[in-house]
């Protein structure tokens, strides 16, 4: 024991040492990137550099840590230390959402956006509490070998049918979420380095492929471990940065409770401003504008499309420039084609101006509302978004997997504190970036001229045509930025925050850098995921049960190559709908699985009809309320029951799901002996 | 710790018969007893989390007039503390299954 021990601290300190040379070695790259742009190195080429110096790293560890055994390849062997499975944990949660979109989330809906970081970062006690500890003493290698052991006791005796469900809500959940992390490597590519959006998508893909291909679970553990590294540096270096400028304090969870006040003055003061509300009033005007053209439907679509081309014909008639006929043209062209498809647009614009038109809301007020009745709608969103994000963090299977990668139970229960502590590192800096952020924005870009736009508005505005991060129009024609004149895309705020702060270059792609490492890890551990749920549990112990360990390990190597190039293929084609489901995942994967792993463990009586019910259950009303409820998916937002949004839609699913199972493994005969004796095993310590 | 030495359920079988049964009794005992306390722990910890993120939420708009270094007392909450409880909780739960997990490993090295 003593052995094992030691050899374990001995293992500990020499990856500790690896990493601390990473480390160092990250800082002088940093260092030397810095002077090459001092003496004039293109951005461009910083911007490869990065792009394809983290790609080359990550590959490398992929190679180094190449694997063909069964053990290494599905848990790293479970030799993982605590701390660095806690790294590793967290690089694997981070997501690029999370890296790139919360902050500006949190910028631009204030104290609602909070209920990400409460729900995200809560969902960790149920996974340490109800769920992490008992899968490592299980011991095996997936989510689905553990309910189909726990619920297979009767019937076939091998759980099939939970374990094929099983597989497919892993399928279903992580699929969705694999899509838009790679969808977020075209997108960081495509900004920085100038390539083509799927040339981006191709080249993330090849490194993640080396990675996980060769390596498996082992390979990406420790490169995710790296990537952490990289996420944290650059999303510590602008806050800090920036936090030391405006609060006098370079740490900035500390130091922006100091400018919470002075925001809230600064946005009664906006809200009141005259000019502001000039502003606000032409917003209003083109809103009631588009309100009128949607009641005079259809005829007003016909009288646009003829005016429209009218104006074409009169543009090139009387010889206009060149930049005058091209605008006209570009309005014929984007003009909708059909009366129908007017009716959707104009709906959206109108919407888009009236949202314009309303003064800022407080940003540390919780639930502002017009009535008591309104605000307390607000509440009961944020209520249930949190409850969603907790429950479905608590059954993700890429996470959950790596509970089975520790050397011990007690390992896991550490590792699970780790990980939640390195979350926390950047999840409580993200409110304090957003509100420093915002106060920059508010008093020094808001009341400038627009001869004098700082030079990160222009940069940022035109790095993305087809969708301008930021657009500052002059409204009002008075030549100074009005707020209600800026309009500002979530992902900008992170991305540009090295140039707010007046920061080199480096910084901001060290920041995309960040952004690529998050999206990176994330994809590697979903495709995981999703490639082990087919070949070990699919094809090893449904298909071929004898299958030698050299042809499983092959098989699932294959398997996550023809995923990842699916996946790739489905992000390279823009899939707008599957983008806005990824917050659906969280409800599925709530609903579905939680139910059943939680009473596995916690409630001996719970059976095999009673999981499957359950799962099948919770699917069902969470998928039913979607479908209801979400205006994409052909639902409408008044069917909502007690007004909760859509993507909130597993705190119906998981009482549903627990109480489908409930029911039905009470009316269901006593789960087997050997079910009872797996629940005793993995209740008693090690 | 290595699982192989300290996750076998049953100790080495003593020399005689009622000595066993015994010792089997008393193992039993601890196994139940150890069980009632994690279920216990767990549903205290439990309740300290649910408290923390329904009540932060659910009475936001009453805290929000108190403040705290600057920070709107709901606001504050929903930002940093509520996460650092989290925190405390999963350390607490750690700290505490490792000191229940050693008594029980003592108890049957005692047993043995």
């Amino acid at each position: 024991m003593s052995g094992a021990n030691t050899e374990g601290k001995r293992y500990f300190r020499r990856l500790s040492r690896y990493y601390l040379w990473f480390t160092a070695c990250l800082a002088l790259f940093l260092v030397a990137l810095g002077i090459l742009e001092r003496e004039g190195m293109p951005r461009q080429w910083i911007g490869h550099l990065y792009m394809f110096g983290t790609i080359v790293l990550y590959a490398t560890i992929g190679v180094v840590a190449r694997t063909s055994n069964v053990s290494e390849y599905y848990v790293a062997g479970r030799r993982v230390p605590a701390l660095f499975n806690g790294m590793a944990t967290a690089a694997d949660w981070i997501s690029a959402a999370s890296f790139i979109s919360l902050a500006g989330t949190l910028y631009l809906h204030g104290f609602d956006a909070l209920a990400y970081v409460m729900g995200w970062t809560g969902g960790y006690c149920l996974v340490a509490l109800l769920i992490a500890p008992y899968l490592r003493k299980f011991a095996q290698y997936t989510i689905p070998d553990f309910l189909a052991a726990r619920y297979g006791g009767n019937g076939d005796g091998r759980g099939t049918t939970v374990r094929a469900m099983a597989v497919g809500a892993t399928i279903i959940v992580s699929f969705t979420y694999v899509v838009a992390q790679i969808y977020a490597v075209g997108l960081i590519a495509s900004r920085f380095t100038g390539v083509d959006f799927s040339v981006g998508i191709f080249l993330g893909l090849a490194s993640i492929l080396v990675c996980s291909f060769l390596g498996g679970m082992r390979a990406i553990t420790w490169t995710q471990v790296a990537q952490y590294i990289i996420i944290l540096v650059a999303f510590l270096i602008p806050t800090m940065w920036l936090s030391a400028k405006f609060a006098g304090n370079p740490v900035p969870q500390v130091a922006y409770g100091s400018v919470l006040p002075k925001l809230a003055q600064r946005e009664a003061q906006l809200a009141r401003d005259p000019r502001e509300q000039q502003v606000r009033t032409a917003f209003r005007a083109r809103a009631d504008e588009y309100a009128a053209r949607i009641k005079g439907l259809p005829h007003s679509w016909e009288a646009g499309k003829v005016e429209a081309q009218r104006r074409l014909d009169v543009a090139r008639s009387r010889n206009a420039p060149l930049g005058d006929i091209r605008t006209a043209e570009r309005a014929l062209l984007s003009y909708p084609r059909t009366a129908d498809e007017a009716a959707r647009l104009w709906t959206e614009e109108r919407a888009a101006n009236l949202a314009r038109a309303q003064p800022p809301e407080p940003h540390a007020d919780p639930f502002p509302g017009k009535t008591p009745e309104e605000s307390d709608i607000r509440r009961n969103n944020f209520l249930a978004l949190v409850f969603c994000l907790m429950f479905g963090t608590a059954a993700l299977p890429h996470l959950l997997m790596r509970a089975y990668t520790t050397p011990s139970v007690n390992e896991t229960r550490v590792s699970v504190f780790w990980a939640l502590f390195f979350i926390l590192l950047i999840y409580l800096t993200m409110p304090a970036l957003a509100v420093l952020a915002k106060y920059d924005i508010y008093t020094s870009l808001v009341g400038t001229d627009f001869s004098k736009l700082p030079t990160w508005v222009s940069y940022w505005a035109n790095v993305d045509k087809a969708n301008p991060l930021i657009s500052i129009v002059d409204v009002n024609g008075d030549g100074i930025v009005q707020l209600a004149e800026i309009a500002i895309d979530g992902d900008v705020l992170t991305l540009a925050t090295p140039e707010i702060g007046g920061l080199p270059y480096v910084i901001s792609g060290l920041v995309a850098a960040g952004g690529l490492a998050a999206a990176l890890s994330t994809a590697d551990g979903l495709l995981l995921a999703i490639s082990n749920a087919l070949s070990h549990d699919i094809y090893f112990k449904i298909v071929d049960p004898g299958a030698s360990t050299q042809k499983r390990v092959t098989i699932s190597k294959l398997l996550l190559l023809a995923v990842a190039f699916i996946a790739a293929y489905v992000a390279s084609q823009k899939p707008a709908d599957i983008l806005s489901l990824v917050g659906a995942a969280f409800s599925l994967a709530g609903s579905t699985l939680f139910p059943a792993l939680v009473a596995g463990v916690f409630w001996k009586r719970a059976t095999h009809q009673g999981a499957i019910a359950g799962m099948i259950g919770g699917f069902l009303v969470c998928v039913y309320y979607m479908l209801h409820t979400n205006p994409i998916l052909g639902g409408s937002a008044d069917a909502a029951w007690f007004h909760i949004a859509p993507i909130s839609a597993g705190v119906f699913g998981v009482p549903a799901g627990l109480a489908v199972l409930v029911i039905a493994s009470l009316l269901s005969p006593p789960p087997s002996n050997a079910s009872m004796g797996l629940v005793e095993h993995i209740r008693a310590p090690e | 710790m290595p699982i192989e030495s300290t996750a076998m359920p049953m100790p080495p079988p003593p020399p005689s018969d009622p000595d066993r049964s015994a010792a089997r009794a008393r193992v039993a005992a601890a196994r139940t007893q150890h069980w009632a306390r994690t279920q216990r722990l767990t549903a205290v910890l439990l309740g300290l989390w649910l408290a923390t993120w329904f009540g932060t939420v659910f009475f936001a708009r009453d805290l929000a007039h108190l403040s705290v270094f600057g920070w709107p007392l709901s606001f504050y909450l929903a930002a940093q503390g509520s996460s650092l409880i989290y925190l405390a909780v999963i350390g607490a739960y750690a700290w505490r299954m490792r000191v229940l997990d050693r008594r029980f490993a003592r108890l049957l090295a005692e047993v043995a």
